[in-house]
């Protein structure tokens, strides 16, 4: 990674111009050309330094349901569980923690209705009561990480 | 917002939620996909991040490829009257993403404040629970930090 590649990450976590050439836009901010820009960002997608390039949504904003669950999972039968929910489309994320709850997913949907069906099908499922965390308040201020 | 534009937008979310193609007109080809003119397009895409329905339009970092391998999900309790101010004092510090506040679930779970620490070594993030704890002072009882050892799944945001 070199220095416009970090300028890359660093600088275009946001802001990335809505206008008819916009990488050109971008790009001038950053001094390269359009062509580098768009090389550059295929290259840090493919090898797996960028996950996304794009707008980022607010799930719950949209009209969505958006929540995040946890189980206590028995060490013995952590696969098939892990297995089992993430089976379902509306995992969006999932984590193994060092904890006695020990897996932690983010269940995102079209209606709270979908959520409560989805946590029911996980529960019978793996017979694991699911516990869960909607958000109550958010004090969220974007994270920039610096490559 | 009538119902076309919600239709619309509803259309742009989808066509867009992967990402945005690496064209040098990527708006206009976006535009093209859905049948509408590349100005609605963009004016579209305006009104979803002044509404906050979208957060931001850029690079998405892998944490994991930028070193910042030690992710610990910290947890907690802190008295209710008392969260929501020290919650927006959390989320502000630079390290901090997706600081929360959660319902407790007791008695197997008593946090109610979920703050997200990125750091490259476990060390890192030690040193900055400890800037976190000195923050909430008096008003926490107790805290805990749980470590991802895996991801098991990890996709954006999909819409059915």
């Amino acid at each position: 990674m070199d220095d416009l590649d970090r300028a890359i990450v660093n600088r275009l976590q946001g802001g990335f111009p809505l206008c008819p050439r916009p990488f050109a836009a971008a790009a001038a901010t950053l001094g390269t050309d359009e062509e580098t820009l768009l090389l550059r960002l295929a290259a840090l997608l493919a090898d797996g330094t960028l996950t996304r390039f794009g707008p980022l949504y607010d799930a719950e904003r949209l009209g969505g349901a958006f929540t995040l669950c946890a189980l206590r999972v028995p060490a013995a039968d952590f696969e098939r569980v892990a297995g089992l929910v993430n089976a379902h489309a509306e995992v969006a994320h999932n984590y193994e923690r060092a904890h006695a709850f020990n897996m932690w997913f983010v269940l995102a949907a079209r209606s709270r209705g979908d959520i409560a069906r989805v946590i029911a099908a996980i529960e019978a499922e793996t017979g694991l009561a699911v516990h869960e965390f909607p958000r109550e308040a958010e004090y969220f201020i974007e994270l920039r990480l610096a490559a | 917002m009538s119902a076309a534009l919600r239709d619309l937008d509803e259309r742009i979310v989808r066509a867009t939620q992967a990402g945005l193609p690496l064209v040098r007109e990527p708006y206009a080809a976006l535009a093209a996909a859905l049948g509408v003119a590349e100005g609605e397009a963009i004016a579209r895409l305006e009104a979803m991040l002044a509404d906050r329905r979208m957060r931001r339009i850029g690079v998405v970092p892998n944490h994991y490829a930028l070193g910042y391998t030690a992710n610990g999900m910290s947890v907690w309790d802190v008295d209710d009257d008392q969260v929501d101010r020290l919650g927006r004092e959390v989320g502000a510090l630079p390290f901090v993403s997706h600081c929360y506040r959660r319902p407790r679930r007791l008695p197997a779970w008593r946090y109610n404040l979920f703050a997200m620490v990125h750091a490259r070594s476990r060390e890192e993030v030690e040193a900055k629970l400890g800037e976190i704890r000195a923050l909430l002072g008096q008003a926490l009882r107790a805290q805990d930090v749980l470590y991802s050892t895996r991801i098991l799944k990890k996709t954006g945001l999909r819409l059915s």
